[in-house]
């Protein structure tokens, strides 16, 4: 390979990187930043904890800390989870591994802790903006998950949903 | 390029620019100085103090500026169908304008009143009115969109209207034409004997916000102009302005401007109510339209009512008194006091103030200079406070501050005038580009002003903007109120026509905003909640598409076995759940436009496909980085086809045998 070729390359790389970045950056608009405090604040809607509060690597950014998980599987929060699912996720992410809009779910407990998990769901923009696994995906992805107002109960019902889908009893 | 040739260039800019500098029009441009700029900067981010709710006038809309930048944030369709939004065009919003006429897509909207508590501000409606086809209409300051319209009844044209009581307790709907009542079939030139006034008294649910004609009164035949509700000690009160009191048909231009006075019409709706609960209402039989949004199934309905109660001014006493009021008032504003009720008449060198209490004495005492039809007519003099002498030309509408002041708009002499409404002396004058209709200070009209600013709504625009051909944008001006002498900050252009408009603190409406409508909580009866309800259903001609749409894909986007002379609906499902994440939807060749469905909305669009054949479809909302790919066919097989229904996302087959064929 001459270095003319790569040297186009590069600058054929540089220009997509751009490209896509300016996409990503139009995704996701900044809030204006002070007077938003006190908007939020007065809002009902679910916390999103824009502070990194877990300093433990793997766990992700968000309000989920520790996440206490039972076995056998609680029943009553699988039932739940799979309403959400359909009603929330289902669009994007299947229940194997196959990736559509978003990874497929199949083992998902596997590769992730549950707090990461959590705070996914419930915590989006941060962690697609700060959390470098979940930068991974979005490289991948190129669509940001979308925050879909689902709360940390819910979260956690998601969850066991999940652990279900990947053969946990 | 060379060196000259740039040279070249850029003298031809320099010289360009110069012409361009001469072709400005001149004068006012040089008005606006010092500090104007900071005063009216909202800097990248940062939010406006005011919401500006500006009605737009023959648009049939409601624009969303923010004060004190004049940018327009959103243009609220109201008694208008809106290519933006699909109001009116989706199945779910038709019902909205619909009319003991039918449907009609288009309004002139002329008047807001922000829903008040004690006579100030609450931040929960917004009322306007329908000036042509009579209507009121309610929209939410959650949502900003109109979820209630009520068809007023027996009115030839409802431009006194929806001035509001202190406790939005009631909504006025004045006929500005006088009609014939019950429609009837009778000479114009019989108007003194057979044309009506007809004032509504709309009640407002202190929780819900709906509306219901309580009572009509039947007025004497003139127009009824405009209106304000008394406050404080007013309270219990309406005045109403009231011009061509000649009673003319034609021409009138000149004949209802043949007396020295009008009147202004002082209405106790407190004894309103003790007659009607007494009984001394006729029911009449009417027809109008009453059509409700309900913000948990995204859907409208039309219910036709059939009867209003009618109190008769003229057999009921103690009910109404006329105030002469020189030369065809238009405005009749109250003070945040209540105890001021200033007249504009149009053609007047003078402005009256009346005093409430002096009206109350006067009525006590029976001072009266005779009567109309049967009511009393005070003295004028028994009524007024005093004039306020030369104040301009043409005085139309008055807004006042919290310190005692009051500022009037001026349509022929071009201006606003601040004057103190005990004093009655002139404080200083500004002029506005051109021909000034209503003005608005924040507050203006409650009990508690928030002064700061007064916005002047223009009737004429000329040389204001960059000219756009004959039609032109309208033209505002912002005006700081807060010192002594008005200062000129801004000029900011308005959509449609605006007539009143007025401006709410943002934190009122800010903390309370909707970002999105819960999926959990959609019951519209067509609603998918989750890709897994997605389907097609045929019941006889009519195909139903439960289809859901979220970033980027659109569930089902094949779809087979639709037939031509199929009515197909498309019930669209926006799955996401995250502030401004709308979708739009549209078909090729649909008659019936498009929608855009706001997240966790169900909205639908019909189709009636008209030959056979593959028809795109896709999101007109640029949504992600894959919005391009958000897209699907519906294939349209001939009438009478047996084409099996199918449909699916995702799911590729192997060509048919015989397929291309």
């Amino acid at each position: 390979m001459s270095t003319k070729y790569v040297n186009a390359m590069n600058k054929l790389t540089f220009t997509i990187t751009l490209v896509v970045l300016g996409l990503l950056m139009s995704c996701a608009p900044d809030k204006p930043k002070v007077e938003s405090e006190d908007y939020e604040a007065n809002q009902a809607a679910p916390a999103t904890n824009a502070v990194a509060e877990n300093a433990d690597p793997g766990k992700g950014l968000g309000q989920v800390t520790t996440v206490e998980l039972k076995t056998p599987l609680e029943q009553e929060r699988i039932g739940r989870g799979k309403s959400i699912y359909d009603m929330k996720c289902a669009a994007c992410h299947k229940l194997t591994d196959q990736r559509i809009v978003g990874p497929g779910w199949k083992d998902v407990t596997k590769r992730r802790k549950p707090e990461w998990i959590m705070n996914m769901i419930t915590n989006v923009d941060v962690m697609l903006d700060q959390d470098p696994e979940a930068q991974k995906l979005l490289e991948l992805c190129l669509t940001r998950m979308p925050n879909q107002n689902v709360s940390i109960g819910d979260a956690r019902d998601v969850l066991e949903y999940m652990r279900q889908n990947d053969g946990e009893k | 390029m060379n060196k000259i040739s740039r040279w070249t260039l850029a003298l031809t800019i320099g010289v360009m620019s110069v012409a361009l500098y001469n072709c400005k029009p001149k004068g006012p441009a040089e008005i606006s100085m010092g500090d104007a700029a900071s005063k009216v900067y909202v800097a990248p981010g940062k939010y406006d103090e005011f919401y500006n709710i500006v009605s737009g006038g023959f648009n049939g809309q409601i624009g969303v500026y923010g004060i004190p930048s004049g940018r327009l944030f959103r243009i609220v369709p109201v008694f208008s169908l809106s290519p933006e939004n699909g109001y009116g065009f989706s199945e779910e919003t038709k019902p909205m304008l619909n009319t003991s006429n039918g449907f009609v897509p288009w309004d002139d909207l002329h008047h807001i009143a922000l829903s008040t508590t004690k006579g100030e501000h609450d931040g929960r409606w917004m009322f306007a009115n329908g000036n042509n086809t009579p209507r009121v209409a309610r929209v939410s300051f959650k949502s900003f969109r109109t979820e209630e319209i009520l068809e007023i009844p027996n009115s030839g044209g409802n431009h006194s209207s929806p001035f509001i009581t202190e406790n939005t307790e009631y909504l006025v709907a004045g006929t500005r034409f006088s009609v014939p009542m019950g429609n009837k079939d009778v000479p114009i030139s019989s108007y003194k004997e057979n044309f009506k006034g007809s004032i509504s008294f709309i009640k407002v649910d202190p929780q819900t916000g709906r509306m219901n004609i309580a009572f009509q009164l039947r007025t004497p035949g003139f127009n009824y102009d405009l209106s304000r509700a008394g406050k404080g000690p007013s309270h219990g009160w309406f005045f109403f302005s009231c011009y061509n009191t000649e009673q003319a048909y034609t021409l009138l231009e000149v004949n209802a401007s043949q007396k020295d006075k009008d009147f202004i019409m002082a209405v106790n709706w407190k004894k309103a109510e003790e007659y009607l609960a007494q009984g001394k209402a006729k029911v009449e039989k009417v027809k109008y339209a009453h059509n409700v949004y309900d913000e948990k199934t995204h859907t409208a309905t039309s219910t036709l009512e059939d009867q209003v109660l009618v109190l008769d001014v003229q057999e009921l006493k103690d009910l109404v008194y006329f105030i002469p009021c020189p030369k065809s008032p238009h405005g009749c504003d109250v003070d945040p006091s209540g105890e001021y009720i200033v007249g504009s008449g149009k053609l007047a060198a003078m402005m009256p103030v009346f005093s409430f209490s002096k009206i109350q004495t006067a009525i006590a005492n029976k001072d009266y200079e005779g009567d109309f039809n049967g009511i009393p007519v005070i003295k004028y003099e028994a009524a007024l406070h005093g004039e306020v002498k030369k104040p301009g030309l043409g005085p139309l509408h008055t807004e006042f501050d919290a310190n005692g002041n009051a500022y009037t708009s001026f349509f022929v002499s071009s201006e606003i005038v601040k004057w103190n409404v005990k004093t009655l002396q002139v404080l200083d004058r500004v002029p506005t580009y051109y021909s000034i209709g209503h003005l608005s200070v924040p507050g203006g009209p409650t009990a508690k002003p928030h002064g700061k600013y007064v916005i002047a709504y223009n009737k004429i625009t000329k040389d204001r903007y960059l000219p756009t051909g004959p039609e032109l944008t309208q033209s505002a001006q912002l005006y700081d109120i807060s010192g002594d002498k008005m200062q000129l900050l801004l000029d900011f252009p308005t959509t449609g026509e605006p007539h009143y408009a007025e401006a709410i603190p943002a934190s009122l409406i800010t903390p309370t905003s909707t970002k999105i409508y819960k999926i959990e909580e959609n019951e519209n009866p067509y609603v998918a909640k989750g890709e897994a309800q997605a389907r097609v259903e045929r019941k006889g001609n009519e195909v139903h598409v439960y289809m859901t749409a979220i970033r980027s894909h659109l569930t089902p986007d094949n779809i087979e076995g639709v037939n031509v002379g199929d009515e197909v609906y498309f019930h669209v499902t926006n799955l996401e759940q995250d502030w401004d994440v709308p979708h739009g939807f549209a078909i090729k060749g649909a008659l019936n436009a498009e929608i855009l469905i706001m997240p966790g909305e169900t909205q639908t669009l019909k189709w009636k496909p008209i030959a056979a054949g593959v028809v795109p479809f896709y999101c007109t909302d640029f949504c992600s980085a894959l919005h391009q790919e958000m897209s699907g066919y519906v294939r349209v097989s001939p009438a009478g086809s047996k084409t099996p229904l199918k449909f699916s996302t995702g799911a590729t087959e192997e060509p048919a045998p015989g397929a291309g064929q």
